[in-house]
């Protein structure tokens, strides 16, 4: 199988075995995030363009500051300059926030066109994107928690156990090192991380989403209430969304530095191919 | 365990290989979708029935928008879009304090109305502090005083076979070699008969000023401020807003925003 190649061929011992570790159900809805998510990211940052501030509580300060952080262009000796605001400090930010694009015709723009869908200012097609990938991404979290429910997927794989916790400080050091276990199940750190993703950044992206709709605000109103307001859900949506770009470039990490070829197979085709066992007989620690 | 290992200098370079590619895709890869008679955009906007669909079943007919307090009202209503329509009908009714301005009522209803501001002012008001809501991303708060809509169309009689209220603007929101676009959007029945559905003639305990749609505009308040149409001079009851503008029902709606603005 060409599966051997990803193997050492110094090594002495012979390759782990192949163990099917994703469900059909995990791969389809894995890969199915991943495009609502390049796409919801790309086109929330349009949606962020078209008024590139955020704030705390229920409306903008424009006649007094509540900002958090502001995105913009501004004149300067040098010049015109784009900065970033966080909490009143100011950076510049010239040629990627605020102002960019080609050096004889920069714009002033908070977010790059490369990081925009479309690329140039288009708030009505970023949000028909934005909303469609926003359904597509809430549905298949729905019909993943129903059908990992089902499978045991939820209770096998996800749920951290004691003994997760306890072996909390070594797996810690282990990815601190990169260096990685490969066996059937999940190690702390990824339940940890695959379950925050799913179980707290998601629906805390959707709800956060919902609270800043008008209607929604009058259908259900403590929602965006116990979230401190329509402008303070706006800015928890913007922080989740750092939160999660800071889970992918991790993953990425972690999957380039734990074995890409075997990582990717298994959420492609759902086989993973796991340790050697130990020569010194401690197989049973692995098999649970 | 000494096996596929990768350097730290390997890793950053996939890493920002991979970057770099997902920038690329992002630059214009898909500013075919800017297109709005293109088929996949068409599939994608599928998308803003079942949004529609979702708010009308959650929020139901009359669920009321939140409305604050006097201490909420922190500034002067942020004004946006057209801020000192340029037409001259406008200007001339503005110079006379619209004395001269009437509100025509007209299309689907049995009794045509014209009204003016004084008779508007007469009918029974409702006052609201509410949130206004822009597509943009920002938000403000500020006291809304007018006619509940609902009362005017009692008084014109709407046709049962009525199922829009179209407002048209006095302003001029466009000007381009194919001509002067004017401001117009529509509603459903439903949000016309919104209890807090009002055409505002007061903002925050004055006069409606210019730059907020003096003399009069509309708030329904579980939607987005394009959806509350400033500078109004008439309410049209339609069956239908196929044949007005470009089709869509309003003049954001002709570029490509959501009809329905609920989120």
């Amino acid at each position: 199988m060409e599966a051997h190649t990803d193997q050492n061929p110094g090594l002495e011992r012979p390759p782990g075995e192949l163990v099917y570790r994703q469900s059909r159900w995990t791969r389809l809805t894995h890969w199915t995030w991943a495009l609502c998510l390049f796409f919801l990211l790309l086109s929330g940052l349009q949606i962020f363009n078209a008024h590139p501030a955020l704030y705390v509580g229920r409306q903008s300060g424009f006649q007094f500051d509540n900002s958090v952080l502001v995105i913009d262009a501004a004149d300067s000796d040098a010049g015109a300059i784009g900065y970033t605001e966080i909490f009143g400090h100011r950076f510049n930010t010239t040629g990627v926030f605020g102002l960019s694009g080609p050096p004889d015709f920069p714009r002033a723009r908070a977010f790059p066109s490369w990081a925009t869908i479309p690329s140039g200012q288009d708030l009505a097609t970023g949000r028909v994107v934005h909303f469609f990938f926003a359904w597509l991404l809430s549905a298949t979290l729905l019909a993943w928690f129903v059908a990992s429910l089902w499978n045991g997927h939820l209770r096998r794989d996800l749920a951290p156990t004691v003994r997760d916790f306890r072996k909390l400080p070594r797996d810690i050091v282990d990815h601190a090192r990169l260096k990685f276990h490969h066996s059937r199940d999940y190690n702390t750190l990824q339940k940890l991380a695959y379950g925050g993703v799913l179980f707290v950044l998601l629906p805390l992206m959707i709800v956060t989403g919902l609270a800043m709709s008008p209607s929604m605000n009058a259908a259900v109103p403590f929602l965006t209430d116990i979230l401190g307001g329509r402008q303070t859900a706006r800015t928890i949506h913007f922080a989740t969304m750092l939160i999660l770009v800071a889970f992918f470039l991790v993953h990425m990490l972690m999957i380039l530095a734990a074995g890409p070829i075997n990582e990717l197979r298994s959420i492609i085709t759902g086989w993973y191919r796991t340790d050697p066992p130990k020569p010194e007989a401690d197989a049973s620690e692995r098999s649970a | 365990m000494p096996k596929f290992q990768l350097s730290r200098r390997q890793i950053l370079t996939a890493a920002s290989l991979g970057l770099s590619g997902l920038a690329l895709s992002g630059c214009d890869a898909f500013d075919f979708l800017q297109d709005r008679d293109d088929r996949v955009r068409n599939i994608l906007e599928g998308a803003n029935g079942l949004t529609y669909r979702a708010q009308r079943l959650l929020a139901g007919r009359d669920s009321l928008a939140q409305e604050y307090s006097e201490a909420d009202i922190r500034q002067p209503q942020r004004p946006n879009g057209v801020t000192a329509p340029d037409d001259e009908t406008y200007k001339a009714l503005l110079t006379n304090d619209f004395a001269d301005w009437r509100l025509e009522v007209t299309g689907l209803v049995e009794r045509p109305l014209s009204l003016s501001r004084q008779q508007l002012m007469n009918m029974p008001a409702r006052t609201q502090i509410t949130r206004h809501d822009c597509v943009e991303g920002w938000s403000c708060i500020a006291k809304w005083s007018g006619v509940p809509l609902a009362l005017v169309l009692d008084a014109a009689v709407v046709k049962p076979n009525a199922r829009y209220v179209v407002f048209h603007c006095l302003d001029t929101i466009e000007r381009s070699l194919s001509g002067e676009v004017k401001y117009y959007g529509s509603i459903d029945l439903i949000d016309a008969r919104h209890p807090q559905t009002i055409l505002a003639y007061g903002l925050n305990g004055k006069p409606l000023p210019v730059e907020n749609g003096a003399p009069l505009r509309a708030r329904v308040e579980r939607q987005l401020g394009y959806k509350m149409p400033k500078y109004l001079k008439g309410i049209e009851l339609v069956d239908s807003f196929a044949a007005m503008g470009l089709g869509k029902g309003g003049y954001w709606e002709d570029r490509g925003y959501d009809w329905y603005g609920g989120i």
